[in-house]
C-alpha cells in the first residue's frame, strides 16, 4: 500500500483519457468461460489452479457465457461441437474476446490430415484474438496468451473506425497537465531487442 | 454451414393432474457446456419435479476417430501419440497399455529396468490421474479447497514426467520395445522424496474432504451401483471395486511384472452409506493412491542401475501377420487393445476397448430417482474422460 499512498499524496486527482481508464479496467478482470474441451482443458485448470494462479491477472473462471469476457477454446473442435461453441461466443456480452489454445484449435493439430471430423481451426467459425501454440501448450504459455491479450486491449479505441493513437496523460505534482503518446511511456514496447535476422538484414550486401 | 438449434428447453404436454394442479415432465439438456460433466458430454434428462426420471447420455462431442488414425499412420510409432490422446488424464498408462499389446504381438523381451520404470511410471499417473478425479469430483460437490491441494501434488508428479520425458501431460515416453530415454540421474531420488511427502497429504485430503459433513451428505446412498449390475454392465475400475467386486487385473490378469509386488486391491464397504454409493467409488480412488505408492516403493528398491533402454526396440516395426488382444488397469478400469497386423509397417484395425465409455453406459441405470443435484455427483463419481468416451 505504501507505494501508492506516496505515488498520489500530493495530488489526489488522476486525470486520465476515458479510453485509458476504460481499457484498464477490463483488461484487469478478464473472466473466462470455464469450458474445456479435450487435453488442453485439463492445462487450463492446471494453469487456473495453486502452482499457475491465474487469479493474479484477474483471470477468474465463470461457468456462463453471459457472465464471461473471454472464452479459452481449449481443446479439438469438432464438427459436432462447433455450432455449440458459435452460440456460446454469441451468448457471451461485449466486449468479448477468444484465446485458441492448442494446436487443434488453432488449425486442426495433429487431426488435421485425417480428421474428417474435426474443425480446421476454430478461427472458420468466431474471430481469435490470440492463438497460443502447443499441444497441449504448457500453462506458462496460457498465461503469456494472457498478457498479450492485455496489450491488445490496452490499445483498443473507443473511436469508430481504426485504431487512434494511444495517448496518456499525466498530471505532475503541481497540477501540469500533459499529454504524452503511449509509445514514449510504455517501457515494453520500448525495450531494445535485437534480433538475429534484423542484423543479418542492416549488413551491407557484397 | 452450421444451423441453428432450436431452445434447449422443452416442455411436453401435461401428463398427470392431481388437486387440480397441472404437472409436466420437463426434458432439459445438461451439458455439452456444462462445468461439471467433465468435457463435452451432453446429458438429456427427463425430468418429474426435481426427480430425473430418464437420463440418456449424448456422446461424439469429443470424437477424434483414433482408430481411423492408427490405421492411417504409416508407421507403428507413430500410433503411440494418438493413443496419449486418448485417455489425456492418464496417457502413461495408455502407451504401457499399447505397447503391451504390441510386445506381445511381436513376442518381444523386455529387461527388468525398462519394466521397473514402466511400472513406477504407470502407478505414479495413477496417483496423478487420481488427483484429478479426487480434486474435481470435490469441486463439482462445491468444495473448492481440496481441488487446489490435489492439483499442487499432482504438480510435482508432473515434474518427475516433465524431466524424464520432456512434456508435462502428452508424453510419447513409452515405446514399443523399451522407453524414449533412461530416465535422469536423480529420477530414484525425486520419486522416493515425492513417495515420503506425499504420504501425509492423503491424510490431509482425509480429513479435508472425505470425512467432511456436507461431503457425506452429497454422496452417500447416492447414485447406488449394486455389485450384479455393475458386473452386468461390464464396468471396471475403481467404479466396478466400489460396489465390492475385488476385481484389478494388476493382481487377476497380471501383465508386465505387477506379480513381483505386494499390494491390496482396495473395494468399498459401504462405510458411510449403502454400498456402491458415490462415497465408495470415490474412497477406492483415494485409497488406491496408497496402495500405488506402496507399489512404487518396492519397485523402487528392486530397480537395476543397469540395463539398456534402448536394448529391445526394433529398427523396423513389422510385426507378424495376426491379431492380439491384451488388456491392461488404467486408473479408469480394464482397457483393452485388439490390433490386427497384415505383416506391414502400420496395423490393419486397431480397436481400443475403452473403461470411460463402458462405464458411462450404467449411468441411465443409476441415475433414475435420484434429485437434478446429485447427477453432477453421479457423473464426477464414475470419472470418464471424454477422450476416451468418444475416442
Amino acid at each position: 500500500m505504501g507505494l501508492l499512498d506516496k505515488k498520489y499524496q500530493d495530488s489526489n486527482i488522476i486525470i486520465v483519457s476515458l479510453e485509458k481508464a476504460l481499457n484498464w479496467a477490463r483488461k484487469s478482470s478478464l473472466f473466462y468461460m470455464q469450458f474445456g474441451l479435450a487435453c488442453c482443458a485439463i492445462e487450463m485448470m492446471a494453469a487456473a489452479a495453486s502452482r499457475y494462479d491465474l487469479d493474479r491477472f484477474g483471470v477468474i473462471p465463470r461457468s456462463s457465457p453471459r457472465q464471461a469476457d473471454v472464452m479459452i477454446v481449449a481443446g479439438t473442435v469438432t464438427m459436432k461441437m462447433a455450432p455449440r461453441i458459435k452460440r456460446l461466443y454469441e451468448q457471451m456480452a461485449e466486449p468479448r474476446y477468444v484465446i485458441s489454445m492448442g494446436s487443434c484449435s488453432n488449425c486442426g493439430g495433429p487431426y488435421w490430415e485425417h480428421g474428417y471430423h474435426v474443425l480446421k481451426g476454430v478461427d472458420r467459425i468466431i474471430p481469435v484474438d490470440v492463438y497460443v501454440p502447443g499441444c497441449p501448450p504448457r500453462p506458462e504459455a496460457l498465461l503469456q496468451g494472457f498478457l498479450h491479450l492485455q496489450d491488445k486491449i490496452m490499445n483498443e479505441s473507443l473511436s469508430e473506425g481504426g485504431q487512434s493513437t494511444p495517448v496518456v496523460v499525466e498530471a505532475d505534482k503541481d497540477g501540469n497537465i500533459s499529454v504524452k503518446n503511449a509509445d514514449e511511456t510504455d517501457t515494453h514496447q520500448n525495450a531494445d531487442i535485437k534480433f538475429p535476422q534484423q542484423d543479418a538484414k542492416q549488413k551491407p550486401a557484397g | 454451414m452450421f444451423k441453428e438449434k432450436g431452445p434447449d428447453v422443452t416442455f411436453s404436454q401435461p401428463v398427470e393432474e392431481a388437486d387440480g394442479l397441472k404437472t409436466q415432465e420437463m426434458i432439459i439438456n445438461m451439458g455439452p457446456q456444462h462445468p461439471s460433466t467433465h468435457g463435452v458430454l451432453r446429458v438429456e434428462l427427463t425430468l418429474d419435479g426435481e426427480i430425473v426420471t430418464r437420463a440418456v447420455p449424448h456422446i461424439g462431442y469429443l470424437h477424434r476417430c483414433f482408430e481411423k488414425h492408427c490405421e492411417a499412420m504409416n508407421e507403428y510409432p507413430k500410433v503411440i501419440p494418438y493413443v496419449d490422446r486418448m485417455d489425456y488424464v492418464a496417457a502413461m498408462n495408455n502407451e504401457h497399455g499399447f505397447a503391451i499389446a504390441m510386445e506381445q504381438l511381436m513376442e518381444i523381451e523386455l529387461n527388468d529396468r525398462v519394466e521397473h520404470i514402466r511400472v513406477i511410471m504407470a502407478e505414479l499417473q495413477r496417483i496423478a490421474s487420481h488427483l484429478l478425479a479426487v480434486g474435481t469430483f470435490g469441486l463439482d460437490i462445491g468444495a473448492f479447497t481440496p481441488f487446489l491441494y490435489c492439483f499442487s501434488e499432482r504438480e510435482k508428479i508432473l515434474d518427475i514426467f516433465e524431466k524424464a520425458s520432456g512434456a508435462r501431460l502428452l508424453y510419447n515416453y513409452i515405446w514399443i520395445g523399451g522407453l524414449m530415454n533412461d530416465v535422469p540421474d536423480d529420477f530414484k531420488t525425486d520419486v522416493s522424496s515425492f513417495v515420503k511427502t506425499f504420504r501425509p497429504k492423503i491424510k490431509e485430503l482425509n480429513d479435508l474432504l472425505s470425512n467432511n459433513k456436507i461431503f457425506l451428505v452429497r454422496t452417500a446412498n447416492v447414485g447406488v451401483l449394486p455389485e450384479k449390475v455393475a458386473i452386468n454392465y461390464g464396468i471396471s475400475g475403481p467404479s466396478l471395486r466400489g460396489s465390492g467386486v475385488k476385481w484389478d487385473l494388476r493382481r487377476d490378469d497380471p501383465y508386465s511384472i505387477y506379480d513381483r509386488f505386494e499390494f491390496d486391491v482396495v473395494v468399498g464397504k459401504g462405510e458411510v452409506g449403502t454400498l456402491g454409493d458415490c462415497w465408495d467409488r470415490y474412497i477406492v480412488r483415494v485409497r488406491e493412491m496408497e496402495e500405488s505408492l506402496k507399489i512404487i516403493e518396492q519397485a523402487l528398491e528392486s530397480m537395476p542401475d543397469e540395463g539398456d533402454v534402448h536394448e529391445s526396440i526394433p529398427k523396423k516395426i513389422r510385426p507378424p501377420a495376426g491379431e492380439i488382444y491384451s488388456r491392461t488397469e488404467t486408473p479408469r478400469g480394464e482397457l483393452g487393445y485388439y490390433v490386427i497386423s497384415d505383416k506391414s509397417t502400420s496395423p490393419y484395425r486397431v480397436k481400443a476397448r475403452a473403461p470411460s465409455f463402458v462405464n458411462l453406459s450404467v449411468l441411465p441405470a443409476i441415475s433414475v430417482g435420484a434429485m437434478i443435484a446429485d447427477m453432477v455427483a453421479i457423473i464426477g463419481s464414475i470419472d470418464i474422460v471424454l477422450g476416451e468416451v468418444d475416442r
